[in-house]
């Protein structure tokens, strides 16, 4: 399969099942698009008005010589190996510990309606927190690297336990070959200098939430209570974690709604601001919402990423670049076939343990007690779903297998199908689409900077 | 090639030999060594 498309100048062809990609000229672009169903001379007929026969032979000679090498018109041969893949035992891998289902924000775009999940404030006790940790340590195998995400609501609100299930963690790594990567969702609101400290010496990873220019931000991100601007509150907290910690190993975090479908403006406001980690990404919302992205929208949003694009290309050509989530493609390392196939991990690799221990497939299914899968007393009961998300992969999808980006996507958020089509092997259309336009992005800035190379 | 600069020569076919250790949400930048 060939996906082939212009971007910013750039003639780009991606061989979908090899992952090879070429930067081709014109001649070349108009050849692959007749190359299968015409022998040469019958595209030298076709094209005869535009490029001269002996260039034609010429580049249908070097096409031929790449499909030879197998990185042009590769064939996919991968689906029965993923139905072997599948069939492997499943370790879990990560926990993402709702810390507090509760917040001091009132996000208007919460899918954890305001950090309350669909039902009670809680707090999660360390003795729920460190039963969670033995469940993934003795669910792991032979797995070394466990991460555990301190997530919420807002994690910040339950620091002490945060900071005791560190100790339980990190006290547990020696007697079982373990090592584990912690990280830190936070709004920011409670970050003071102690709180930054601890996150420096043990998170692997931190993710600030803030959208971007300081009207959209506090538009979707208010306060509780009116007090005040929590741009103002954050912002600088911010700038001073992202410096302390050498500008690694974090993201600003923001999401973009129909409210701001000018959302690269956002991007290169956290970029002006001095942030070199950022992801701000599409709201996922149900269409009843006034801020949810429509597929009308998609066209705008389009062009943003491609203004983006550019402006990244630019940026990164004049050395004060800055990396981009979505943007950020690895064409030359990357995973293997069977990882890039079988998708994000949830519901098997990875679960999400709410403050009282139950668990779910990941974050966004906390609160539908349809997914409800056990808890951290009993392990996973409902062995009947862990299957199910086990075998959710491209494959699975009639949606994905014809798709240029399966090999990037692996398949979409299950959450994202399960909120849109009611299961989870399916596709959120409107997701879809921006991601296919991000990756046609991303393999278009790698090709601009390699012209330097 | 004079009208072709290929910027990746992946080929994944060749990962299905050594992958699947499973040794590894904010797949396309993530990082796998025998791979």
């Amino acid at each position: 399969m060939i996906h082939q498309y212009k971007n910013n100048g750039y003639n780009i062809v991606l061989d979908v099942n090899s992952g090879s990609v070429h930067v081709v000229d014109d001649l070349v672009y108009d050849i692959i698009a007749l190359y299968e169903d015409h022998t040469i001379d019958e595209i030298v007929v076709e094209l005869e008005e535009k490029y001269s026969e002996r260039d034609m032979r010429e580049a249908y000679g070097e096409i031929s010589e790449l499909k030879e090498a197998g990185q042009l018109f590769t064939e996919d041969v991968y689906e029965p190996y993923i139905d072997s893949f599948k069939d492997r035992p499943t370790v879990v891998k990560a926990l993402c510990l709702h810390i507090a289902h509760d917040c001091n924000l009132a996000c208007k775009y919460c899918f954890a309606e305001e950090g309350e999940y669909h039902g009670r404030r809680a707090l999660m006790s360390y003795e729920v927190g460190k039963k969670a940790l033995d469940f993934l340590i003795a669910n792991s195998g032979s797995r070394r690297n466990l991460e555990v995400d301190f997530f919420g609501g807002e994690p910040t609100m339950n620091f002490e336990v945060v900071k005791q299930l560190v100790a339980y963690g990190r006290s547990q790594e020696e007697a079982h070959n373990k090592k584990f990567r912690f990280t830190l969702t936070t709004n920011g609101i409670l970050l003071n200098d102690e709180i930054m400290e601890f996150a420096n010496k043990e998170m692997s990873n931190v993710v600030l939430s803030i959208d971007g220019r300081k009207e959209i931000n506090d538009l979707m991100r208010p306060t509780r209570n009116d007090h005040g601007s929590s741009y103002d509150i954050i912002m600088p907290k911010f700038k001073k974690l992202a410096e302390m910690r050498n500008q690694n190993n974090y993201y600003v975090r923001g999401t973009f709604t129909h409210n701001n479908l000018d959302f690269s403006k956002d991007v290169l406001h956290l970029a002006d601001e001095g942030f070199e980690q950022i992801s701000v990404e599409p709201v996922v919302a149900q269409p009843t919402d006034s801020y949810a992205i429509r597929e009308e929208d998609i066209p705008v949003l389009c062009e943003q990423y491609d203004l983006l694009a550019k402006e990244l290309v630019k940026r990164k050509k004049a050395g004060n670049g800055f990396n981009f989530f979505h943007f950020m493609i690895d064409l030359t390392g990357g995973p293997c076939v069977a990882k890039r196939l079988s998708g994000c991990g949830s519901g098997c690799e990875y679960l999400a343990v709410t403050p009282w221990g139950d668990f779910y497939p990941c974050h966004q299914f906390v609160g539908n007690e349809e997914f409800l899968m056990g808890n951290v007393d009993e392990g996973i009961v409902r062995t009947d779903i862990r299957d199910m998300f086990k075998n959710c992969n491209v494959y699975s999808k009639e949606k994905c297998k014809n798709c240029f980006a399966k090999f990037y996507c692996s398949g979409g958020c299950a959450a994202n199908s399960y909120n849109f089509h009611g299961n989870i092997n399916d596709a959120y259309d409107v997701g879809c689409k921006l991601q296919q336009k991000r990756i046609e992005c991303a393999i278009m800035i790698k090709a601009a900077l390699a012209e330097n190379e | 090639m004079k009208h072709i600069k290929t910027i990746s020569n992946r080929v994944l076919k060749d990962t299905m030999k050594n992958g699947g250790c499973g040794e590894c949400c904010a797949v396309g930048n993530q990082s796998c060594k025998n791979n």
